[in-house]
């Protein structure tokens, strides 16, 4: 599995990476903007990869998905292209400055999602081999019931790709995105020991699950740039001085 | 037996078997006379009664104009670059090459997945990555290689549209003079190409003729593909 990151592989960039998988619904989201608060108020210089690829490549992929014209095929490829300008655009160089980099999913999500539509597992692991091998990647492991549950009360209607829709599992939406996800489950539960990814018991409290990730990632940042942490009392005073 | 392949693991949901027409590729570097040869073959083709299909590259519905406005904005970096060109690749195989060979056509596409694989090796792109991407492609009946010399090359190309940019390879910053980023770069995918020759049994055909001379030699052969049996 190793052989196949290639590219940039294990980096030697001075940043980190820390990546969060899980399916819909697991917290993970919550969990990665919890540890963005911390890292922030420790002093590191923290920066979100979030999915703003490049507007021409999102363009290409909202049409796709709103047309209902991709393949299993063109679906993992035009998703891959998006993670490629991500990474050459809002993970390398942050990592070349020495940040500490945070994704909400990663390429895991892709291979999970990819093979349950019928693409290969072996090329669609090839297919990446020019992401970067984050620090740690984080799983939060959550039952589908609880996910389900999570997602059902407040939430916006599921969509058509998410749910899993393109591969007729069910004609009913919610039925086909339980289908769906309990595949992507099984997918996931396969790459914990593939890539060494970090299971965390979602169904804890957030504190709890919190504290476990903070405690994982301060080991991983011995070495790592810091800034000067401005606190309030420096800001108020700042304030104070300007307004005179 | 004589039935399609793919290179590697292939596409999910296609049935090979069904697969009847055949799938010709003309490739070359720019301005060796592709497009040209390509119309030529259509028509004499179709005079024979084969139904066609011609084919190119960013044509595909999905992302072909994007692709377009990317080269033009030169925004994107080589590996984002690449995949969008494959992206591209793949709508136009499923939704047009495949379709077509279902039903009996005779493909004819100018350039395949060695001109994509050429221009991504020279931006960079790791070779053996590029085969496993593209091991969803079929492989071809035949390929033709249109082959020029880089002199022929300059005097067909000044003879016609003149240098540009992304034919002069002028993204990969080899200097600011147009005709010598030019000679380079397309040196640089002439050596890609020759390598390629033998690895995936391009047919070479030399383009420095006339056009009827060499349309004479390309129509000889693509016959003897045409008359093969075996689907």
């Amino acid at each position: 599995m190793a052989g196949g990151m290639k590219m940039y592989g294990k980096h030697r960039f001075p940043g980190r990476l820390f990546i969060v998988e899980g399916i819909d619904g697991s917290g993970k989201s919550t969990q990665l903007m919890l540890l963005h608060k911390w890292l922030e108020s420790e002093g590191y210089v923290v920066y979100s990869s979030e999915w703003n690829s490049s507007p021409l490549v999102q363009d290409v992929t909202k049409r796709g998905k709103k047309k209902k014209m991709l393949t299993p095929m063109t679906f993992s490829l035009i998703h891959a292209t998006d993670f490629a300008d991500r990474t050459e655009h809002h993970i390398i160089p942050p990592l070349k400055a020495g940040a500490v980099v945070l994704a909400d999913r990663y390429i895991y999500t892709a291979f999970a999602r990819d093979v349950v539509r019928g693409v290969s597992p072996s090329w669609v692991r090839e297919l990446y081999a020019f992401a970067v091998k984050p620090t740690v990647g984080f799983y939060f492991r959550t039952p589908l019931d609880v996910a389900m549950k999570r997602l059902l009360g407040g939430r916006d209607a599921i969509k058509y790709y998410e749910a899993g829709m393109d591969l007729y599992l069910s004609d009913d939406i919610e039925e086909s995105f339980r289908l769906f996800q309990g595949k992507i489950i099984d997918e996931y539960e396969k790459m914990v020991d593939e890539f060494g990814l970090v299971a965390i018991d979602a169904t804890r409290s957030i504190e709890e699950q919190q504290s476990e990730v903070r405690r994982i990632v301060a080991d991983a940042l011995a070495g790592t740039k810091k800034t000067k942490v401005r606190r309030w009392v420096d800001l108020a005073s700042l304030a104070t001085a300007s307004r005179k | 037996m004589g039935g399609f392949s793919f290179f590697g693991d292939g596409l999910p949901e296609v049935d090979l078997a069904e697969l009847k027409g055949k799938l010709i590729v003309l490739e070359g570097t720019d301005g060796v006379g592709r497009s040209t040869h390509i119309g030529l073959l259509k028509q004499w083709l179709e005079n024979h009664g084969h139904a066609v299909l011609d084919t190119g590259m960013t044509r595909s519905a999905l992302a072909g104009k994007r692709l377009k406005q990317a080269k033009e904005g030169h925004t994107l970096g080589g590996i984002t670059l690449s995949l969008f060109y494959a992206t591209d690749f793949a709508d136009r195989l499923e939704n047009e090459i495949i379709p077509a060979l279902r039903a009996g056509f005779i493909v004819l596409t100018d350039r395949y997945i060695y001109s994509l694989m050429a221009r991504a090796i020279v931006r960079g792109s790791d070779p053996e990555w590029l085969r496993e991407v593209y091991g969803f492609a079929l492989k071809p009946d035949a390929i033709f290689y249109l082959r020029l010399n880089i002199d022929e090359l300059v005097t067909r190309v000044l003879q016609s549209t003149g240098f540009d940019y992304w034919e002069s390879g002028m993204d990969l910053h080899m200097g600011e003079d147009m005709y010598e980023s030019f000679v380079r770069y397309q040196k640089w995918l002439l050596a890609e190409f020759d390598k390629m020759v033998e690895n995936y049994g391009f047919n070479v055909v030399d383009a420095s003729g006339s056009v009827e001379d060499v349309f004479a030699n390309l129509r000889d052969r693509v016959d003897e593909v045409v008359a093969r049996n075996g689907r």
